[in-house]
């Protein structure tokens, strides 16, 4: 018979323990939750790895995956990753953080643990909101955007604009790493699984910081369903988030994010004495 | 027998911390706990360790957070401002059971208040050091030598019981030298098995959390984590006792307000003066046990801190009104003489006398 | 020859599988209440099914298992 010849392609990750989420129906949060425990999987790293959970949609990541979690305090989870990265150097130590959580109340953690260059993953959902609480503005809520705390529609004027965070870090030498995907469609899931998995690569490579930024929905608070969600994620968001790759140091030729900051520091003889023993006194 | 050295309070408790068996310290600069973290950014690369100097105080006891998570002995230090903003990270801490140990070196305050030294963050250190149900043992050393006991005993004592632990010294203790015997380096270390270290697939997974959205689980956990506060109250108190015996005049006081405290007493008894002192060196678990036994023979107590009076509070509810409690204080920074305490001593031990015959 | 089935302790019912499905083989099931209260996904035709797994790839909610 057929039947006996079927082998199961698709199933539940191991490192996603099979417990039903507190995410709404049709939220990206529980794609990307599975894609991140794939990439553990498939990695091998799942006994390795320790994750660490936000304040947000996703605090009770730490009941999902099957790894070793810690909960953080809102927009810690850089500082707290940073210490188990140091305390565990072979680990693989990653934040798993919403918008909130990352680039408001944690924009500090994370901005120096990029720019320190710490060796871990950070998978950053941007879905333009607070879910947790209610549909309140984000730091990356969209101009004009109507939340519970701008129902008049986000006024640059008075609550100024929203942050790209891959943009941002971008400048950061610590960082070897940074792509923006989303998740509406299969291949974009593909895409995204991808890029967290080269981010994942980088991290167990020692190759310093990396970060994929996923813009998601939130049909919940946005008032929509599912699929009006993404429609409008991809009118609105989209543009002012494009997708893409914004930070890889290892394409760019170098075996890592310090090799790639001497060279740009190239001139500097405090920060490069190698470069500058090379080219003589001076 | 290890031979004397002199050292500055802040490097006493530096060296002591790391021959604990600590290597991981997260802080960030400020007057006057400076030594302290100069001393391990130089001794730390030395021995394998890890200093970072973090991108705020909030950060560092964040990662002390995730290091003690990760099963390491870790350690912070700060001083009065700085500590306000850890005490998100050492709520944190106590709700998921982390041990760690935070230095306060404390200065004058409220805001930014000054660097002179200052024990204005009692009540900070032994009832409020962040949101939630909690305690945190504190430790009051009075000399160099107690900067490295303590340094030593704390990491012990918050392994044994899964809390953060304080060392509450101030700016006079940090930046004095004193000769001072270090503590041998430590031998074992603690089983962790609730770490988050990677599980290895042999073990279900650990979580290191703090949040209970059923209030009956947070409830019990929190009744249960007071039920190990109550053994570390039976078994943790600790103070010196000096001159009490006999003591009509009781002196309370700790740290460096202690050392004055002390003079003051040794030269009220050249004046005939019956005075004792009892220094509690537990601030949380308050040595109860030690002014409870001595409120027999005294007829009252003076109690002596640089702040405007707040251990007091912790001294009256144990002598429950059987004696007066008197307080005298100085505090922005200023350190009290022994002269002014003799004073407070004489006056007291006066109308003791007068009311008494 | 492919099945896809949906576990209805896991479904809640969102439709991004009905959405992600190129034979248009998936509908939520309306006559059906799930213990959480939802619509569970079901598909309509399982001879059609090629076992591509876009509808699990897109489920947020790892309800789908896929065998071909």
């Amino acid at each position: 018979m057929a039947e006996k010849e079927l082998k199961t392609v698709f199933e539940r990750p191991h490192a996603l323990l099979p417990v039903v989420t507190n995410y709404c129906p049709g939220c990206t949060h529980g794609i990307i939750n599975r894609l991140v425990a794939e990439c553990l999987d498939e990695l091998d790293v799942e006994g390795d790895a320790v994750g660490v959970a936000p304040v947000g949609c996703s605090v009770m990541a730490y009941d999902f995956f099957g790894c070793d979690m810690i909960e953080a305090a809102h927009g810690r989870a850089p500082a707290v990753a940073t210490a188990v990265k140091r305390v565990h150097p072979d680990g693989v130590v990653f934040a798993y953080q919403g918008d909130g959580d990352l680039a408001s109340i944690g924009m500090a953690e994370t901005i120096h643990a990029a720019t320190r260059g710490e060796n871990i993953t950070v998978i950053f959902i941007n879905n333009a909101i607070y879910g947790m609480t209610g549909g309140q503005m984000a730091p990356t809520s969209l101009p004009n955007q109507v939340t519970q705390t701008s129902p008049y529609g986000r006024d640059t004027d008075a609550a100024g604009f929203p942050i790209r965070v891959c943009e941002l870090l971008s400048s950061l030498d610590g960082v070897a790493y940074l792509e923006r995907v989303t998740a509406d469609c299969p291949k974009n899931v593909r895409k995204a699984k991808k890029a967290i998995k080269k981010a994942f690569q980088t991290q167990i490579d020692g190759a310093g910081y990396s970060l994929v930024e996923v813009v998601a929905t939130c049909p919940t608070n946005w008032g929509m369903t599912p699929q009006d969600s993404f429609t409008w994620m991809r009118e609105n968001m989209l543009p002012y988030y494009p997708l893409g790759v914004y930070k890889d140091v290892r394409a760019e030729g170098f075996a890592n994010a310090s090799e790639a900051a001497a060279a740009r520091a190239a001139d500097c003889p405090i920060a490069n004495p190698a470069a500058q023993a090379e080219g003589g006194a001076r | 027998m290890a031979e004397k050295v002199l050292m500055k309070g802040n490097e006493a408790l530096a060296e002591a911390a790391m021959r604990a068996g600590c290597r991981f310290f997260f802080g960030y600069p400020i007057t006057p706990q400076t030594e302290l973290a100069a001393y391990m950014s130089k001794r730390m690369p030395k021995v394998g360790g890890t200093f970072l100097q973090a991108e705020s105080e909030i950060a560092a006891i964040n990662m002390v957070y995730g290091a003690a998570a990760a099963g390491a002995r870790v350690m912070t230090s700060s001083s009065s401002p700085g500590i306000s903003l850890k005490g998100e990270g050492i709520s944190y801490m106590a709700g998921a059971d982390l041990p760690g140990v935070i230095i306060n070196v404390q200065r004058g305050g409220p805001g930014l208040g000054g660097i002179q030294p200052s024990q204005a963050d009692y009540w900070q250190a032994t009832r409020a050091l962040g949101h939630g149900d909690f305690r945190v043992v504190v430790y009051a050393p009075s000399t160099v030598q107690e900067m490295a006991d303590y340094a030593f005993t704390a990491f012990d004592v918050a392994d044994k019981y899964r809390t953060p632990v304080m060392i509450l010294a101030d700016g006079m203790l940090g930046q004095m030298m004193e000769p001072v015997v270090m503590p041998e380096p430590h031998g074992g270390s603690v089983e962790k098995p609730w770490a988050t270290t990677g599980h290895k697939h042999q073990r279900a997974h650990n979580v290191v959390n703090s949040l209970y959205l059923t209030a009956d689980e947070l409830e019990r956990l929190n009744v249960e984590r007071y039920e190990r506060y109550a053994a570390i109250e039976r078994d943790e108190q600790r103070a010196e006792t000096f001159l009490t015996e006999d003591a009509d005049i009781v002196v309370v006081a700790f740290g460096a307000s202690a050392r004055v405290a002390r003079s003051a007493v040794v030269e009220a008894r050249a004046k005939g003066v019956k005075a004792g002192l009892v220094r509690p060196i537990t601030l949380w678990p308050f040595p109860t046990d030690a002014i409870e036994a001595v409120v027999p023979t005294a007829k009252a107590f003076l109690d002596v801190e640089m702040n405007m009076g707040q251990m007091v509070d912790d001294v009256r509810l144990v002598v429950a009104g059987r004696r007066p409690v008197e307080f005298f204080g100085r505090t922005g920074g200023v350190i009290p003489t022994p002269v002014e305490v003799l004073a407070r001593i004489e006056d007291l031990n006066a109308r003791m006398t007068k009311g008494g015959e | 020859m492919a099945r896809i089935s949906v576990d209805d302790r896991f479904c809640k019912g969102c439709g991004l599988c009905v959405d992600a499905c190129p034979e248009h083989i998936m509908e939520l099931d309306n006559d059906k209440i799930t213990a959480k209260g939802y619509h569970p996904a079901y598909c309509t035709d399982l001879g059609t099914c090629t076992g591509c797994a876009s509808c699990a790839t897109m489920c947020p909610d790892v309800a789908i298992t896929v065998e071909r």
